[in-house]
């Protein structure tokens, strides 16, 4: 059944003339790895080795599970690490697995390409002896013609159903047909094999040369962004992805508009951008959820959005500035939590320095749709109602230290030192749109007004195009290997004896070669418009 | 709309429940029935390269069964068969209307998925039934597994209907997920047969031990495991197709990347794989058909495990996984 293991032994050279060990070592190894069953047992590693990848947290999928987990578990993570746990599919031992196997699988279907390269070009076999013995025999068959007349119908009937057939004449004057047919088994069954080679050659190249990067947009022409690693929230890029090769483009985000459903779950999210590939003019497009932006060599995705309020500040001496700051979503009403850093207000004009005592900082929450209660939490994701709440801080930021800290939160160390203080009493400062605040110096917060985000994820993957394709051949290869069934007919014409009324006599005989039930009724047909067909 | 499917849901657990007793009546009785015939029948398969007989011959009564000996056994065996259809029709109708209160197919959650794959299970069952009516002994377990199945969906997945989140508003969407689901209902249901060839060629070879002992009246062995190798062989490329095909090509367009070892993901890999061992092991004539049955049946703890399990355990970007909040 398996064309592997029925396959004769060739030899791959010629022995060495003297025993080497090594060398039989080699080749001993050699056909180890490449035996079917080792191929059985790297499967199943490689199933039980994709295990811990779901288990525990992946950086290749969310680096904050990642800290979270080390946070949560400091003892054991370290450890878990050294075992690349939260590298699973980018760690040696499961290289390992899937380059053994794959070179398994290299030295399993060679051999097999060459055997099946030689089957497509020789002739079915001869006949067994005993046809009777067969698991699928019919004897008796009459036909009118001579017997090599005969055999030439037979074997004309047998090509029309796509056998390969070959006919010729026995010493004792009887002719026999031998046919085969479903060498698309083995063709599928390699194309299939092949396949996954080619997938996997593909994924790696698509790693080495692919990359991506993230990055928040906010709506309005002030807030666009050119692809540059620069620009990115975050990226990464293949190993062999310089930063200068990035495709040049430029983007703003135009508009955003998202739909809700009455109980707060999103409906849709249309994002419509004004797009610059290679310093040409701008182009309206706009994309949505599942139907990216496809440019030239990159793809933008949008994965998600969120409120980012414009706020104006206004200092002791009467400068203003203006900051439009996106706030992070933190539940599916969006809730959510920033913060507006102000480190270059109050500076004297008379002296023109900066006091870093005199820095000023807002954190709190922004609802899209605030409650009449005044409860901290939004009630609906769109902006029905957007409320502000504010807490109102001086001192020094920390912005100077040179650690990058998070832009969606105050710096808590610097608030624990006392180096930040709270201005304005404990309770936040509620501002709708339009609104003010004063603090006790008498600087203000004006909220000016409300705009949306959308995430972005920015991508580019030379190879995906060709694994789709090898994937797709794959398939085919293996439903072709699935269905075609390889069997085998034979049929042997003698001259008719005394008392029969035709001038030949027609025995057959059938073998499947693989497990193929329906093979006793495709006989049987067979036989029958042989029967019919031969005059 | 929503109520309705939900009565449906409850009536086709019953019926399938009671058939499942009936087919349990029918064991206990069935001496003499269609089912005792099947089971004493030698099992010509095995010689030969499992070539010799299709097993779509059909199975005659060796000896004519007069009526008065066809038995309760016979009686409770007809019923089930009956109660299992109805129990299908309850189930696709409960599907359907499920799928009419939300205004979309009805896959769009964990439960949903469920009844889903369990009525693509279902139906691959009715089919088995009404083609090959000496394959009915598989019902005690195919019952089984469906009552298991649907109840356990109910009680710890049931969502109530709602739409879609914006990321699965897409036409792959409805190819992705159809595929997988059909694909796991015939593997679900492939387990059947796979884990009655296990405990007929156990009985065959002389335990009498617990499992083994149910085996006494189960068909035959060669034809169980046929079976259970073509349902295999069938819904491997058809998930193949879903999973790593339609899947990829979905997920490049949704979240950017065709393949991110998302929990989901990595467990229909873990099945994929399984299954590709177990074509392997049973394509290889030096691993028993035993040996490769029981991979099959890992294949089919791994598929559980991506249907309840991940949905259950860990936090992956397939947002239909929430279980029921
Ligand atoms: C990348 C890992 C591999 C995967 C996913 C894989 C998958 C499969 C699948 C799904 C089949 C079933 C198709 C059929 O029965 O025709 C199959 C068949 C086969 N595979 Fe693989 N395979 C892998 C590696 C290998 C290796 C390393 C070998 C050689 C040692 C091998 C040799 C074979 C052979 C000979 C068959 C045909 C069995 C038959 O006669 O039907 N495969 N493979």
């Amino acid at each position: 059944m398996t064309v592997v293991e029925d396959r004769p032994e060739t030899a791959e050279a010629p022995p060495p003339r003297r025993a080497n060990r090594l060398w039989a070592l080699l080749r001993n190894s050699w056909r180890q790895l490449t035996s079917m069953r080792t191929a059985l047992v790297l499967l199943f590693l490689l199933a039980v080795a994709a295990v811990p990848g779901s288990i525990f947290p992946q950086r290749s999928v969310n680096r904050e599970n990642v800290a979270e987990y080390f946070a949560a578990h400091p003892d054991l993570a370290p450890t878990l690490d050294r075992f690349f746990a939260f590298d699973v599919y980018s760690s040696p031992w499961f290289a390992a697995i899937y380059l053994l196997l794959f070179t398994s699988l290299i030295g399993c279907v060679l051999p097999r390409l060459r055997d099946h390269v030689r089957a497509l070009r020789t002739v079915p076999p001869a006949a067994p002896k005993r046809m009777d013995r067969l698991p699928h025999h019919a004897a008796g068959i009459e036909g009118s013609q001579s017997p090599a007349e005969t055999a030439a119908s037979v074997a004309r009937t047998l090509r029309r159903k796509w056998f390969r057939t070959r006919v010729h004449e026995l010493p004792d004057g009887a002719w026999s047909v031998a046919a085969e047919k479903g060498y698309l088994k083995e063709t599928g069954n390699l194309l299939f094999h092949f396949a996954m080679l080619a997938i996997l050659v593909g994924v790696g190249f698509g790693h080495w040369y692919g990359w991506h990067g993230n990055r928040l947009l906010v709506t309005g022409a002030d807030q666009g962004f050119c692809n540059a690693v620069t620009q990115f929230d975050d990226s990464a890029l293949g190993p062999q992805v310089d930063p200068g090769d990035l495709p040049a483009f430029c983007l703003r985000l135009q508009d955003f508009e998202a739909t809700y459903q009455a109980n707060g779950q999103p409906k849709s999210y249309d994002a419509t951008v004004a797009v610059s590939e290679n310093g040409g003019p701008d182009q309206i497009r706009s994309f949505t959820v599942n139907d990216p932006l496809r440019l030239e060599d990159a793809n933008v995705h949008l994965l998600g959005q969120g409120y980012a309020p414009e706020v104006r500040f206004t200092d002791r001496y009467g400068i203003s500035q203006t900051k439009v700051v996106p706030f992070l979503p933190t539940d599916g009403m969006l809730t959510s939590e920033g913060v507006a850093q102000f480190p270059d207000v109050n500076i004297d004009p008379a002296t023109n320095t900066r006091d870093d005592k005199l820095q000023v900082g807002f954190e709190g929450v922004f609802l899209p749709t605030g409650s009449t209660d005044g409860e901290a939490r939004s009630q609906y994701p769109a902006l029905n109602n957007p409320v502000l709440y504010l807490t109102a801080y001086q001192g020094d930021l920390g912005l100077d230290v040179g650690i990058p800290g998070s832009v969606y939160a105050l710096d808590r160390d610097q608030i624990d030192s006392g180096e930040l203080k709270k201005v304005g009493g404990e309770r936040p400062y509620v501002l709708r749109p339009g609104e003010k605040m004063t603090l006790d110096d008498g600087t203000t917060l004006e909220f000016v007004a409300v705009r949306q985000f959308a995430t972005l994820s920015i991508r580019h993957d030379p190879t995906q195009f060709m694994l789709l394709i090898g994937s797709v051949l794959g398939l085919a290869g293996l439903m072709l290997s699935l269905s075609v069934h390889r069997r085998r007919v034979w049929f042997r014409v003698v001259p008719a004896g005394a008392g029969r009324t035709g001038s030949s006599v027609i025995e057959a005989g059938g073998l499947p070669r693989t497990d193929y039930p329906g093979f006793g009724d495709e006989f049987a047909a067979l036989t029958r418009s042989i029967k019919e067909g031969t005059p | 709309m929503a109520e309705l499917s939900n009565q449906l849901m409850a009536f086709t657990v019953l019926a399938y429940l009671a058939a499942m007793v009936c087919y349990a009546a029918e064991y206990a009785f069935g001496k003499r029935s269609r089912i005792g015939k099947a089971a004493v029948r030698p099992a010509k398969q095995l010689v030969g390269a499992g070539a010799a007989v299709p097993p779509d011959a059909p199975v005659t009564p060796d000896a004519p069964v007069t009526k008065a000996k066809a038995s309760r056994g016979e009686l409770a065996g007809r019923i089930a068969v009956g109660l299992t259809v109805l129990g299908f029709a309850l189930h696709l109708g409960s599907t359907v209307t499920r799928g009419l209160a939300a205004e979309r197919m009805p896959w769009g959650n964990m439960y949903e998925y469920i009844i889903t794959s369990a009525l693509v299970g279902a139906g691959v069952f009715v089919t088995i039934l009404l083609r090959k009516p000496a394959l009915r002994h598989l019902g005690l377990f195919a019952s089984l597994a469906l009552v298991v199945l649907l109840g356990a969906a109910s009680l710890i997945a049931y969502t109530p209907v709602g739409p879609l989140v914006p990321a699965l508003n897409s036409y792959w969407f409805i190819v992705h997920v159809s595929t997988i689901i059909v694909s796991s209902g015939i593997f679900l249901f492939g387990a059947i047969p796979a884990v009655m060839f296990l405990i007929k060629d156990g009985y065959d070879a002389g335990r009498r031990s617990f499992p083994y002992t149910l085996g006494k009246r189960v068909g035959d062995a060669g034809a169980l495991e046929r079976l259970t190798f073509r349902l295999h062989a069938f819904a491997f490329p058809l998930f193949t197709f879903g999973a790593l095909i339609a899947g990829p090509l979905w997920a490049e367009a949704s979240w950017g990347r065709y393949w991110g070892w998302d929990p989901k993901e990595v467990w229909a890999f873990i099945s994929w794989v399984v299954y590709a061992a177990y074509l392997h092991a049973r394509a290889t004539p030096s691993v028993k058909r035993t040996v490769a049955t029981w991979i099959a049946l890992l294949g089919f703890v791994t598929m559980l495990m991506n249907l309840f399990g991940v949905n259950l355990f860990f936090e992956g970007l397939h947002s239909y996984a929430d279980a029921g909040d």
